[in-house]
């Protein structure tokens, strides 16, 4: 007689990825630098650009990508299929969140409980043949993201966002280097409401530099309408954010 | 609800990962908390099983009652899925989690509770032919 004791979900959740070209997992140690904005508009352009695209959010403390799809968490609704499918938000854009289960009620996760929620959402739902998922996550280096940057590490790739503040470099140092000793080779840089400054940085301490998006003066006026978010006046530089991805 | 599709195909690839493909029986834990269908995950796992070629003679679903303990005051409590609300229930289905969106501990009112076990998918154990 056999007991096994790893996690049985980790194999469907890899599973399910495994039908996926490319995960993207949107990360920094800080908070508030534009991980959820940024998220939302790479996967929302990228399937304005006719790829089936996935946007997932496991930031479960404040999850907020619905916030800029001008989604309601009452009308999110999954069908069932021996599992969950995602939403359909517009063409190509597929989208799972779990304000449809919390309904917008505040939910302080223990890192046991956000790595257990974490599986379970990855083995259940079926996000089928994507070219492309990005997943938002919370700010900081919880329990959450060292399980899925060991565990999926072959899978994902790590896109690091960072403003160009001092504060925000010197936070991102330590994931960088956690990020390198878990042993990613490819760890994209992202820089976000600057103005390509990070570059040289991106280059010292050997990241893949995706470009930058200044500060954008519509964001916040387009938040909630994807059509007015599809046409931001740093859309040039999203899509060359994206066509250095593919 | 089918969330006992993807459990189901979670606990064979795991069982076929270990080296698995034939088995005297196997014995999942399965928490009370996640309302999981007992016929249904039985189907999906003889099913399952079929598809992906596992001889495996018994499937056995023991029920684990939920236990949640109060990390401020240490109250000790269960919660009968059967008598909360269809909308709440099914969220629990789908992600356990959910639980923390709408329960409190019911001796001192704090969010900062954890599920001691009855979660869901719980312990599998594989006996094999002698
Ligand atoms: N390029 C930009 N131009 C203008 N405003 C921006 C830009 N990027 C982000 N913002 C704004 O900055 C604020 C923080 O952004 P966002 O919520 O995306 O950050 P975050 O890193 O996800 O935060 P948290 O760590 O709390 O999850 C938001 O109000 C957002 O609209
Ligand atoms: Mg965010
Ligand atoms: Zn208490």
């Amino acid at each position: 007689m056999k007991t096994m004791s790893r996690d049985p979900r980790v194999l469907k959740a890899i599973k399910n990825l495994s039908e996926i070209q490319r995960v993207y997992l949107v990360i920094s140690s800080k908070g508030g630098v534009g991980k959820t904005t940024i998220s939302t508009l790479l996967a929302l352009y990228e399937a304005s650009r006719n790829r089936m695209t996935g946007l997932l959010d496991l930031d479960f403390v404040n999850p907020s990508t619905h916030v800029f799809l001008g989604l309601k968490p009452e009308e999110l609704k999954y069908e069932e299929e021996k599992g969950v499918k995602p939403y359909t938000v517009k063409n190509n854009l597929f989208y799972f969140s779990i304000v449809s289960y919390t309904r917008d009620k505040p939910i302080a996760l223990r890192g046991r409980e956000a790595v257990n929620a974490l599986w379970e959402i990855l083995a259940i739902v079926n996000w089928g043949p994507l070219h492309s998922l990005f997943i938002d996550t919370p700010p900081g280096i919880g329990d959450e993201h060292v399980e899925l940057l060991y565990t999926l590490k072959d899978k994902t790739k790590p896109i690091v966002v960072s403003t160009p503040s001092k504060l925000s470099l010197n936070s991102i140092e330590k994931l960088i280097q956690i990020l390198k000793e878990a042993g990613f080779r490819e760890i994209y840089l992202l820089e976000n409401m600057g103005d390509g400054s990070l570059q040289n940085y991106a280059e010292e301490n050997k990241l893949v530099y995706l470009g930058y998006i200044p500060k954008s003066s519509r964001l916040e006026e387009s938040i909630g309408n994807t059509e007015k978010l599809l046409e931001l006046d740093v859309a040039t530089y999203i899509y060359n954010i994206l066509s250095k991805l593919s | 609800m089918v969330h006992e599709w993807a459990l189901a195909e979670s606990i064979l690839l795991y069982i076929e990962n270990q080296g698995v493909r034939r088995a005297r029986r196997v014995v999942v834990k399965i928490g009370v908390l996640q309302s999981i269908d007992r016929e249904i995950l039985e189907f999906a796992l003889r099913e399952i099983s079929r598809e992906r070629g596992l001889e495996i003679n018994e499937f056995t679903i023991l029920e684990e009652e939920p236990l949640l303990k109060c990390n401020r005051c240490g109250f000790q409590w269960s919660i009968d899925p059967s008598k909360i609300s269809e909308d709440i229930r099914e969220a629990i289905h789908f992600l356990p989690e959910s639980i923390y969106a709408y329960f409190r501990c019911p001796n001192c009112g704090s969010i900062d509770f954890e599920i001691v076990k009855g979660r869901g998918l719980g312990e599998i154990k594989v006996e094999n032919y002698e």
